[in-house]
């Protein structure tokens, strides 16, 4: 198994309750305190808490820490109050997540906005909803350990390992080569090839949907899993494929985001990271493949990314193929829509099995309505 | 070819000459723009193959913890 990310799995949950009263209470949104249990079980290993100035600045220039470890997207703690001071410790709350943490303020600074935007997302595009979210931050940006007192149970956390978890799952299960899959949408029979693809050659896949905010169309995270499920069920070894879910947000940041999301399954104790075409991408920011591409600045990354170009069905093959594999016309082939099929599931109708298993659809059909609104 | 940087973030090291310009007609036409990061990925590439294993961060006790855990879900048998 891989040691962890900058070598070590960084834990910052505090086993006993401390005192926090005196401390100035911070409220912070439901994104930063998914950054913050992220912290804090290790999934952003090597990162204790948010970002310092030095760091933000190799990240941005050379996407690796200041220690030379490759990181690639900034993870900020913005805030707007005055009545702070570096060395201070404060409280970081969030409601709907129920999380408390504290932070012992390394570092108070301000940073263009439009240099983190045009560095991660290769765009000043308002329209790009990275560059957006990164023009509305506030203004003062808090570098610090942060140490994590408590969260709350919420849905879906009998799908949710952590590190530490996942890397004791693997060992009892005797995988050594694992291979990651990231996903925000129900599996079709496209999906289905890359992952039986891949794990044809390593000893077990996993599957990590990204659950959290999402957009009006979208499949509710309950619909995801669900599928999911079914598709296990039916046509997986069960000794072969688990499912856990990683809760963060999409930054849509392209061939950066491959390679954090590939550092995230690295901590998980994974081996390979399938990569797909236009990886965490959006609108026509990034090239289809520079999700790809970006690995070869990494030889130091130690997850061995798992690369796919276009794959369909090709009807004179017979079969699910991609572009190195088949020698026949562009007219025999059929891509998978996930528009058509979509429209077919939202028609309350079963689409053909050659686009999506019936047990899958059929669980989706369960729900009565199975988008986001 | 600025080789070195004036930064504090970089440092000088010596190679001998006829390896330098050994490397330097080697990456022409590459992706490597100059000697200096060629050098660097290639160290990077190294250092990372050789970095000592370190053990699992938990202990027997943790480890059992979490099986219970993980059984619990219906993850292990």
């Amino acid at each position: 198994m891989p040691k962890p990310h900058g070598g070590k799995l960084v834990n910052r949950q505090i086993e006993k309750p401390i005192d926090t009263s005196g401390l100035l209470n911070i409220e912070i949104n439901t994104n930063l305190s998914e950054d913050i249990l992220n912290i804090a079980n290790g999934v952003f290993s090597p990162l204790e808490g948010f970002l310092c100035q030095n760091d933000l600045e190799t990240i941005l220039k050379e996407k690796r820490l200041q220690d030379d470890t490759p990181w690639t997207i900034p993870i900020l703690l913005d805030v707007n109050e005055k009545n702070i001071k570096e060395g201070d410790t404060i409280l970081l709350k969030n409601d709907e997540t129920g999380v408390k943490a504290t932070l012992k303020i390394e570092e108070i600074y301000k940073y263009d906005k439009k240099t983190i935007a045009k560095e991660v997302y290769k765009t000043l595009d308002t329209n790009h909803p990275g560059v957006t979210n990164t023009f509305n931050m506030k203004d003062k940006f808090i570098g610090g350990k942060i140490s994590l007192i408590s969260s709350k149970p919420r849905e879906f956390d009998e799908y949710n390992l952590t590190p530490k978890e996942t890397r004791v799952l693997f060992k009892e299960k005797g995988w050594k080569e694992i291979v990651a899959f990231q996903t925000r949408n129900p599996p079709h029979i496209g999906h289905e090839y890359v992952q039986k693809t891949a794990l044809t050659f390593v000893d077990g896949l996993f599957i990590n949907p990204i659950i959290g905010k999402k957009k009006t169309g979208d499949f509710r995270d309950d619909v995801i899993l669900k599928s999911y499920e079914a598709l296990i069920k039916h046509y997986y070894l069960k000794d072969r494929a688990v499912m856990s879910i990683l809760r963060t947000s999409m930054k849509y940041a392209g061939p950066r985001e491959a390679i954090h999301h590939a550092i995230m399954r690295k901590n998980y104790g994974c081996t390979h990271f399938i990569v797909g075409r236009d990886h965490a991408g959006v609108g026509n920011y990034y090239g289809p493949y520079d999700a790809h591409d970006i690995f070869n600045e990494f030889p130091d990354l130690e997850i061995i990314p798992v690369f796919f170009r276009s794959f369909s069905r090709c009807t004179k093959c017979g079969s699910v193929v991609n572009d190195k594999i088949c020698p026949h016309d562009q007219k025999y082939h059929i891509n998978f829509s996930g528009k058509k099929i979509r429209e077919i599931l939202n028609n309350g109708q079963i689409p053909p099995e050659d686009m999506m298993r019936k047990e899958v659809a059929e669980e989706i059909l369960k729900f009565k309505d199975p988008f986001v609104k | 070819m600025a080789e070195e940087k004036d930064d504090k973030k970089y440092t000088t090291i010596s190679i001998p000459t006829p390896l330098a310009e050994k490397i330097k007609k080697r990456i022409k036409g590459t992706g490597f723009n100059s000697l200096s990061s060629y050098v660097t990925y290639v160290l990077r590439e190294i250092i990372s193959n050789i970095d000592e294993e370190e053990g699992e961060a938990f202990t027997k006790e943790d480890e059992e913890k979490v099986k219970e855990r993980l059984r619990a879900l219906g993850y292990l048998d």
